[in-house]
């Protein structure tokens, strides 16, 4: 057994194991559901698969997604794109702030989810992550700035490049570093007005369930979220063929399946990107060329004259 | 029914039309003036120690709100010297993370406590509640906000460049938007890694006080930020003489900033100045007249025309001259002035007793040089410091109305045929800070602002501010921009080069 | 002959003028920027009515209401407890005034016109192929006649959004004129379902054409489809009869309709019409509001201001 932290009294954390209470208490189990459109919905397959922590315990079980529940997710993404990119940059920038704020009321939960997943250091790795929310959080309303402006074109006109969110991302998050690794994929996607399907780490989803939990409680809108857990393998493929879906981010995508899904991206020319391959914690882990990498730059000409 | 009896009855009918607008007052009881307020200095309020306190009061009634401390030159020297040890110990070595954690705290408290700093400001400085309510608190919560998320991310902001603070941070705020300046200079100072020492204007100095508490609140390390009032003359200028200060920002008048600019020349101090303007509001015929009517109207009365971007003059293309000067005239006539804490109020009271007086020099020089003067009736409160919205036709290009920043709701009527004259007629000015342009035809929009001498230029819009947008004045309109990216580089040094 | 007509046979202005001249009064309506006409709306939607003038505004607001019902289901008994609400809106107290009128299908009509006889609450009829008003045009226009010959007080017929919207300038304005024709003296509104126009712009062309055929009111919308009516386009409807009424001495009423459940949505309105328009719309003869719900919601206010307490919809009688 590795850690302090999977030696503690179990019976005291949420998502704790079936070991027996010492204090007498039963402590309530946690049930792990998809994220889709504000809600927590089963599995429509009513499937589901065993959670264990990195030393063999039963911690929950997760859904199970199937292809349909990805479709309905894709849906459900699709409709709230508009109003999540119709906002203005400094309205997301204060929700996703607000987010933040939320995150850290759940430390505690947070800090046993990482030393269930075999996290070195959890509460290094919620700090971080919050952190790295926050930074993201602020890109809101400066990214035209730095990475937009006007092109002196050698004629009377005005030209102004803008750039905007390309839609719907899928999200393949990594599989270890459960919450940091998903922190970092997940708010600069969004940051900039896109929505997301994500699916979860398949070996450590509870982080990603916990956070899907702050994002309902939060004033992000239902559908800009949706967070699939599952069979990683499972569910790439469908989610990297979907003709609905502008963007895929695969850093947690294993080696051997890049290939096929590059080539079921080409279908509707999806934008294949995958994040920089460093130590998460990192100052260099984060950075705006990940919010501009699912950004399309759209140039604006205008005549001058009187 | 009689001739006489049915005047009657029609004349009663048509009183029995006028809606009287109830009183609608926002109560100040969440306001808790102090008696008296010290100096927030190293991350507490204290005793000045010059022992001398001035009284502070409400423009719109001229009671006394309070007694506030003057910093003498031993207190300044204190603040600057306090300040420069935060800096080395506390604020420099910071990472830019933690300092916008702090930003964000301030943005959010002022959210929280928003309601207080609102009314606050309308007692202070008499501009109507609404006004201080929906624009000064929010725009100034706005700007803690966008400033933090630059905090930890400098690196981005100028290519090439590692950019490094400057130090201590003297920064002189006026009294037409007292809170907001505060935030405009804080803001972008902190998150650059300047610790600095604030000192508002003289008569109105209560919502920097407040603010000081909300720092407080926040857990700034002591001496990141002072808040020193005093009179510009003396308080100010020890300020800006001080050797501990690194950079001085100042939004005031033109006069004095030119005193300024002398006074540092030669000490190697960093400067920007956001001074006076006189900008030309500029409507062709195929505006869209109706919201172009809201625009000139929000361009002078917005906060009583005390606004150095107001839009004092207006040009308006002569073929369409008498529909909008008649519209002008009637939208006049439906302001409301009077109690600032009143919800409904339209425009204030002015700010001082001096102010009241340059205004109305002013507006008689306008008079007695040959221009038509209209004022809507209406009736003005007894005490404070009171002045009708008005409008001149008849202006020439020569008038002293037409050159001189009236600062207050006096708005100065010119004529124009072409799009080249107007533009001549617009920069033909010492002042370079705002305009605006009304026409539907975009490619004149882009051609006009192309050729137009001003910092920032409002198309079919008018006094739009944004902590994302820069702003800031050609020629003797200052130089420097707050707000947006180009807001951070008064307050770095660039020329340290690139590595750690 | 309508106050309408007689005015405009005896002062040269703009309206009834020939159709082929629709074009060119289209194309010389005033644009509208958006953005700063909802800025303006939203500002004055924010004034602060309380006590004695929130009083005023409720009491105006009933005076004002078109009590509606237009649904398939309209019975004789529904119209007759319609006619009973809008006659007296709160038997227990005497001081609340009945309503403007009353608007009913054409069917409804003669029932509105027995149970409202003696009273000063006017039957309003809805005309013309409500809701699309694309029906042949002799069936529209024999509708409206229709129904003045029964004794409709008023008509609410809609502009024809497919001519309109199609570019039809002249035949546009000629239906109207017909309509107007056809309605002879009975008081005429002409509905431009404003949330089918698409633009600002749109609204006050459609506006300055409806008030140039002689419409006695200008209307928001039919409440029939999913967009009703917004502050900024009744605002923007207000600068249209304003710029008119200076333009040609005739003031066209406006009516808003569509979404109107709230004693605040009315009083907003009312705000707008008094510092857009001035005292002089503010009468029944210039401003009506379109509303079922929204009546209830009005004494609940009254009381709330009379008593200090908030009101449970259980005090009130639904009809």
């Amino acid at each position: 057994m590795s850690g302090g932290a999977g030696a503690q009294g179990a019976s005291e954390r949420e998502g704790a194991s079936v070991a027996p209470a010492t204090s007498g208490r039963l402590p309530v189990r946690r049930t792990a559901k998809l994220f889709i459109a504000g809600e927590f919905p089963r599995s429509e397959s009513g499937r589901s698969y065993e959670v264990f922590s990195h030393d063999g315990r039963l911690l929950a079980w997760a859904a199970r997604a199937s292809r349909k529940d990805l479709r309905d997710a894709v849906r459900a993404a699709r409709a709230a794109q508009p109003g999540w990119a119709g906002r203005t940059a400094y309205n997301r920038g204060q929700i996703l702030y607000r987010v933040a704020e939320l995150m850290e009321g759940r430390r505690v939960q947070f800090e046993a989810e990482l030393a269930d997943a075999g996290a070195p250091d959890p509460a290094r790795g919620v700090e971080a992550a919050i952190d790295r929310w926050v930074w993201y959080a602020g890109w809101a309303d400066k990214i035209g700035q730095v990475l937009g402006g006007t092109n002196p074109v050698a004629g009377p006109y005005f030209n102004f490049t803008i750039p905007e969110p390309t839609g719907v991302v899928g999200i393949v998050a990594p599989p270890d570093q459960a919450l940091l690794g998903l922190v970092s994929r997940l708010a600069p996607a969004i940051v900039s007005g896109n929505t997301a399907v994500v699916l979860a780490s398949e070996p450590s989803p509870l982080p990603a369930v916990s956070l899907s939990e702050v994002l309902a409680t939060s004033d992000v809108p239902p559908g800009v979220v949706n967070l699939l857990t599952g069979l990683t393998d499972e569910l790439v493929p469908w989610l990297a063929g979907h003709m609905d879906v502008s963007a895929i981010d695969v850093t947690g995508v294993p080696e051997d399946l890049l290939p096929q899904v590059e080539e079921l991206a080409a279908e509707n020319v999806k934008r294949v990107h995958r994040g920089p391959a460093v130590d998460p914690f990192s100052a260099v882990a984060q950075s705006p060329y990940e919010i501009t990498a699912l950004m399309e730059m759209k140039t604006v000409w205008h005549p001058m004259g009187a | 029914m009689g001739e006489i009896e049915r005047r009657a009855t029609s004349a009663l009918e048509e009183q029995q039309r006028v809606w009287e607008y109830s009183t609608a007052p926002e109560s100040t009881e969440i306001v808790r003036l102090q008696d008296r307020y010290g100096l927030f200095l190293g991350g507490r309020f204290v005793e000045p120690k010059s022992g001398r306190y001035f009284v502070t009061i409400n423009p719109a009634t001229e009671e006394p709100l309070a007694e506030v401390a003057e910093a003498g030159e031993e207190d300044v020297d204190l603040a600057a010297r306090t300040a420069r040890e935060a800096w080395e110990e506390h604020w420099r070595d910071l990472p830019g993370k933690e300092r916008a954690k702090y930003l964000y705290r301030i943005a959010r408290a002022l959210q929280e406590r928003s309601r207080e700093f609102a009314v606050l400001e309308t007692m202070n400085n008499g501009k109507p509640i609404k006004e201080s309510r929906d624009v000064d608190v929010p725009l100034a919560a706005a700007h803690f906000f966008y400033y933090a998320g630059w905090a930890d991310k400098l690196e981005y902001a100028f290519p090439g460049r590692i950019p490094r603070p400057l130090g201590v941070a003297a920064q002189i705020t006026p009294w037409n938007f007292p809170l907001l300046m505060c935030a405009w200079k804080l803001a972008p100072a902190l998150a650059t890694g300047n610790t600095a020492i604030l000192k508002p204007a003289s008569t109105t100095p209560l919502t920097a006080l407040l603010l000081a508490e909300v720092i407080e609140q926040a857990e700034l390390p002591p001496g990141v930020v002072n808040v020193i009032p005093g009179p510009g003359g003396r308080t100010g200028g020890w300020l800006a003489a001080h050797a501990d200060i690194a950079k001085i920002a100042f939004t005031g008048s033109t006069e004095i900033g030119k005193v300024l600019r002398r006074n540092v020349a030669g000490t190697g101090k960093r400067l920007t100045l956001e001074l006076g303007g006189k900008a030309a509001n500029i409507v062709f015929e195929d505006a869209a007249l109706d919201q172009a009517i809201e625009g000139i109207i929000n361009g002078i009365f917005f906060n009583q025309g005390e606004v150095c971007c107001a839009g004092s003059r207006l040009f308006v293309q002569e073929s369409v001259f008498e529909p909008l000067v008649d519209k002008l005239k009637a939208r006049l006539d439906t302001l409301r002035v009077g109690d600032p804490l009143d919800k409904n109020t339209d425009v204030g009271a002015i700010n001082s007793r001096d102010q009241l007086d340059k205004i109305e020099e002013l507006v008689q020089s306008g008079i007695e040089e040959g221009a038509e003067i209209y004022q809507p009736e209406c009736s003005l409160p007894e005490r404070g410091f009171w002045f009708r919205p008005t409008l001149f036709t008849n202006v020439a290009q020569s008038h002293r109305i037409a050159r001189e920043e009236i600062f207050g709701p006096v708005l100065s009527i010119l004529t124009f045929r072409t799009p080249q004259e107007a533009v001549e007629k617009a920069n033909n000015t010492e002042y370079g800070l705002s305009a605006g342009i009304w026409t539907e035809k975009g490619s004149r929009i882009l051609w006009m602002a192309d050729r137009m001498k001003a910092g920032v230029i409002w198309a079919n819009t008018f006094n739009r501010f944004d902590p994302a947008s820069p702003f800031g004045g050609y020629k003797e309109s200052g130089f420097g921009r707050e707000g947006g990216r180009h807001g951070l580089e008064p307050y770095l040094d660039l020329d340290g080069g690139n590595g750690a | 002959m309508s106050k309408a007509a007689e005015i405009e046979r005896n002062a040269p202005g703009l309206a009834l003028h020939a159709p082929r001249e629709a074009s060119r009064l289209v194309a010389r309506v005033a644009s509208v920027d958006a953005v700063g006409l909802e800025e303006r709306a939203a500002s004055l939607g924010r004034r602060s009515i309380k006590r004695g003038s929130k009083l005023w505004a409720l009491d105006l607001a009933i005076r004002a209401m078109d009590l509606t019902t237009l649904e398939g289901v309209d019975t004789t008994g529904r119209v007759v407890s319609l006619c009973a609400k809008a006659v007296r809106p709160d038997p227990t107290d005497p001081t609340i005034p009945p309503v403007a009128a009353v608007c009913v299908y054409p069917q409804l009509v003669p029932v509105a016109l027995g149970q409202v006889e003696g009273t000063t609450v006017k039957v309003a009829s809805v005309a013309g192929s409500f809701p699309a008003g694309l029906g042949p045009l002799e069936a529209r226009l024999a509708e409206i006649r229709t129904v003045v010959e029964q004794g409709a007080h008023e008509v609410d017929i809609v502009l024809n959004r497919s001519l309109f919207l199609g570019g039809r300038y002249a035949a546009c304005f000629e239906e109207l004129a017909a309509a107007r024709e056809a309605a002879g003296d009975a008081h005429m509104k002409v509905i431009l379902e404003v949330g089918e126009l698409g633009s600002y712009d749109r609204i006050r062309q459609a506006s300055v054409l409806a008030m140039a055929a002689g419409a006695d009111f200008i209307k928001t919308s039919t409440g029939k489809i999913g967009s009703s009516a917004t502050l900024p386009a009744a605002l923007c409807m207000m600068e249209a009869a304003r710029d008119f009424f200076r333009e040609t001495g005739r003031r066209v009423g406006i009516k808003v309709a569509g979404g109107i459940r709230a004693s605040k949505q009315a009083v907003q309105y009312l705000v707008l019409v008094y510092e857009t328009l001035g005292p002089e719309w503010m009468t029944p003869e210039r401003f009506r509001i379109g509303a079922s719900s929204l009546l209830n919601d009005v004494l609940m206010q009254i009381n709330k201001e009379r008593t200090g307490r908030y009101q449970g919809p259980d005090y009130f009688t639904i009809d």
